[in-house]
């Protein structure tokens, strides 16, 4: 039996202002992790990432991340992902001050 | 202080106007990633987690009232109006964007500042004690010897890639506050029984996840020895060192392997080669920047106002007994500013903050600055009775927190609130400690202890050698973070020893109250601090407090 696939997101960080973008299904980046593609297929989610890795104009060290997804959109499953999506924890700097 | 030769300023300008090009060359596309990371990083630029970081030189910590305020200006115009000091005597910006890095360097120049050299494998920014020229304990000021270090090193065709990074601190002191035995080369200034001033070469420690205590590779070095002797040090290890393995390529591990009789050897033997080529220039130039360094001219006047203000305003008495050490000047102290406001980012200084401390300097300061290693800001050349007026304006940007060397001034990296490399927080670990002793008020009751909070094995925190380390990591998914006991950063350098398993986030901070307790029990007395009292009794009454019973529980999970 094939290992089950934890569903993923395509994430990096943006070329010139270096905070965290993930990969919509249209292949825009987004600042907002409800907005991600979350891939159920390990094929599918391989060739995605080779191609968002060749986008080195626009964005930096892209990689997959485990979601979960549930009704509300992808959740991060690991504590660096859910620190990423919402900034530090000693200001209210970075994604957590955005409006989104 | 130093000032910039034409000749640094020129390189320094002349490699600000490149990085300017490779950026817009990065930005147009012309540059991919792979070609561009080696050239930011030798120019200070990092990429964390949410946003870029420029590292910047404070070289051997040192800084004047205008290169303050500068920090502080780039600090509101391009980041989110803080800088972070760390424990290599640099300060951290969180938030440029890529663009904008270029005009922050321009705005560095301009006051004699950069960021070269503060990443890569190459010969770091040279720390060095932060009492310099101002300890009355001091044998010879360091930092002419890092200057001269720094000259020699900077853009030196060899050194810019080693097999890793190379990172020398220097004291001129016995009490050693540059912690020398944790760095690649520790340099101590002595004097032979001539009377004749020289060094105490000490090599191959480092901390990282092999930490080692540096060894004494040569117990005299004439100072007029010192750059041909280093150099041979370098390139005994520029050849030896592990290019394979990034992990066993510091020096400490070529020590390690080879042994430090074998290093000796071929120091020497290098060195006897080496020493002909250098023929004096250096000497020259040391005598030149010695010159730079002259002490400012201390007045005497009466120390009443002080000694007014100690009897009548304990807040100020309280400060004073905890953040003055001694100056060699008489009517002089040395005075250290905390950034360890209980609960706040250990290391951090908001622009204001960094403007306030600026104008004491150039008002009451001889306009000198100094970064410690422990992430708090120095008034190296203070009179006494200026002591109260510098009190009264600290108080009101919250920079008057009495605890200098207590449990709150407590040494973090950026760990995972920013650092890539992370495993789990420091900061927030920090932020709660501070805050519940102050709650307990025990702070003063406790004594000198140093808590010392890393995010990863790198160790940037230097929990090794702290009196209690903590080290965060990632067990499972799950912040973990593990205690280490009996640590030292002195002359008495030693690594700590491990409690035994990690504690989850909730649970750190009741465990290492319950280490506070158990040692203010242990304690013989109220002079006996920490670390002796581990000396003396050891690790086990330690480990029953934390473990106690439920240690096969702990041992099965
Ligand atoms: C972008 C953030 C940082 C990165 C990527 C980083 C990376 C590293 C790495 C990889 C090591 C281990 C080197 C080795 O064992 O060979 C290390 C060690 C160290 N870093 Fe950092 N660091 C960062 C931030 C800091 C900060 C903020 C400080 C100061 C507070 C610091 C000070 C040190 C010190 C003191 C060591 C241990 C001494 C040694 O080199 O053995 N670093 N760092
Ligand atoms: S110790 Fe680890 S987490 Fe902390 S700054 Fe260094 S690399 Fe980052």
């Amino acid at each position: 039996m094939p290992a089950i696939f934890t569903p993923k997101v395509i994430t990096a960080n943006a070329l010139l202002e270096g905070d965290v973008v993930y990969l919509t299904q249209d292949d825009t980046w987004s600042r907002n992790l409800k907005d991600a593609d979350v891939l159920t297929d390990e094929a599918d989610a391989q060739i995605r990432l080779i191609d968002a890795s060749a986008r080195s104009s626009e964005v930096v060290g892209v990689y997959l991340a485990d979601v979960s997804p549930d009704a509300k959109g992808p959740t991060p499953t690991h504590f660096r992902e859910a620190f990423r999506m919402r900034g530090p924890s000693n200001y209210p700097h970075g994604k957590q001050s955005e409006a989104l | 202080m130093y000032r910039y030769t034409d000749f640094d300023a020129a390189f320094v300008a002349e490699r600000n106007t490149q990085f300017r090009a490779q950026v817009e060359r990065r930005i147009d596309g012309s540059l991919t990633e792979d070609e561009f990371k080696p050239l930011r990083l030798m120019n200070g630029l990092y990429l964390q987690l949410h946003a870029y970081m420029l590292r910047v030189a404070i070289p051997y910590g040192t800084l004047n009232s205008a290169q303050m305020r500068q920090l502080a200006y780039i600090a509101e115009r391009w980041d989110k109006g803080y800088g972070h000091f760390t424990t290599r005597q640099n300060i951290q910006f969180n938030w440029p964007t890529l663009r904008d890095v270029p005009d922050m360097l321009d705005a560095l120049a301009e006051v004699q500042m950069h960021a070269i050299q503060t990443s890569g494998n190459t010969i770091r920014n040279v720390t060095a004690d932060h009492f310099a020229g101002a300890a009355a304990d001091e044998i010879a000021d360091p930092r002419p010897v890092a200057e001269l270090i720094r000259q020699w090193s900077t853009d030196h065709p060899e050194f810019q890639f080693l097999p890793r990074k190379f990172k020398i601190a220097v004291t001129g002191s016995p009490n050693d506050r540059a912690v020398t035995k944790a760095h690649d080369i520790g340099l101590r200034m002595v004097r032979n029984e001539a009377g004749e001033p020289g060094f105490e070469v000490i090599v191959g420690g480092g901390l990282g996840r092999t930490p080692m205590i540096g060894k004494i590779v040569r117990d005299f070095l004439p100072e007029s020895d010192l750059l041909p002797y280093l150099e041979a040090v370098v390139s005994v290890w520029n050849l030896l060192g592990r290019r394979d393995n990034k992990y066993k390529s510091r020096i400490k591990i070529t020590v390690h392997e080879h042994g430090i009789d074998d290093i000796r050897a071929r120091v020497e033997e290098r060195f006897a080669l080496l020493r002909s080529a250098f023929t004096g220039v250096d000497q020259q130039l040391y005598a030149q920047i010695k010159s730079d360094f002259e002490p400012p001219a201390f007045n005497n006047r009466d120390v009443a106002p002080f000694d007014q203000a100690y009897a009548n305003d304990p807040v100020f008495r309280s400060w004073a007994d905890t953040n003055l050490s001694a100056h060699r000047a008489p009517g002089h102290a040395i005075a250290q500013i905390s950034l360890k406001a209980h609960g706040a980012t250990p290391g951090d200084a908001s622009a204001d903050q960094m403007r306030v401390m600026a104008d004491l300097a150039e008002r009451y300061g001889h306009d000198e600055l100094r970064i410690s290693h422990e992430q708090n800001v120095v008034l190296p050349h203070v009179h006494k009775a200026d002591l109260p007026a510098i009190h009264a304006a600290l108080k009101a940007v919250d920079l008057a927190t009495a605890n200098i060397g207590k449990i709150s001034d407590i040494i973090a990296c950026p760990g995972m609130d920013y650092c890539a490399l992370a495993t789990a927080r420091s900061i927030p670990i920090a932020q709660e400690i501070a805050t519940r002793f102050d709650q307990l008020k025990l702070e003063h009751e406790v004594g000198d202890l140093k808590i010392k909070i890393s995010g990863c094995i790198n160790a940037c925190g230097h929990h090794h050698v702290g009196h209690i380390g903590i080290l965060g990591l990632d067990r499972a998914g799950v912040e973990n973070y593990q205690i280490t006991l009996g640590g030292d950063h002195t002359e008495n350098a030693a690594v700590g020893q491990r409690t035994g398993p990690g504690f989850s986030a909730d649970e750190i901070v009741p465990a290492i109250e319950r280490i506070v307790d158990t040692y203010l029990s242990e304690r013989d007395s109220a002079d006996e601090p920490f670390i002796d009292t581990f000396r003396r009794v050891g690790m086990t009454p330690f480990k029953t407090a934390l473990y106690g019973e439920s240690e096969k529980k702990q041992k099965a999970a």
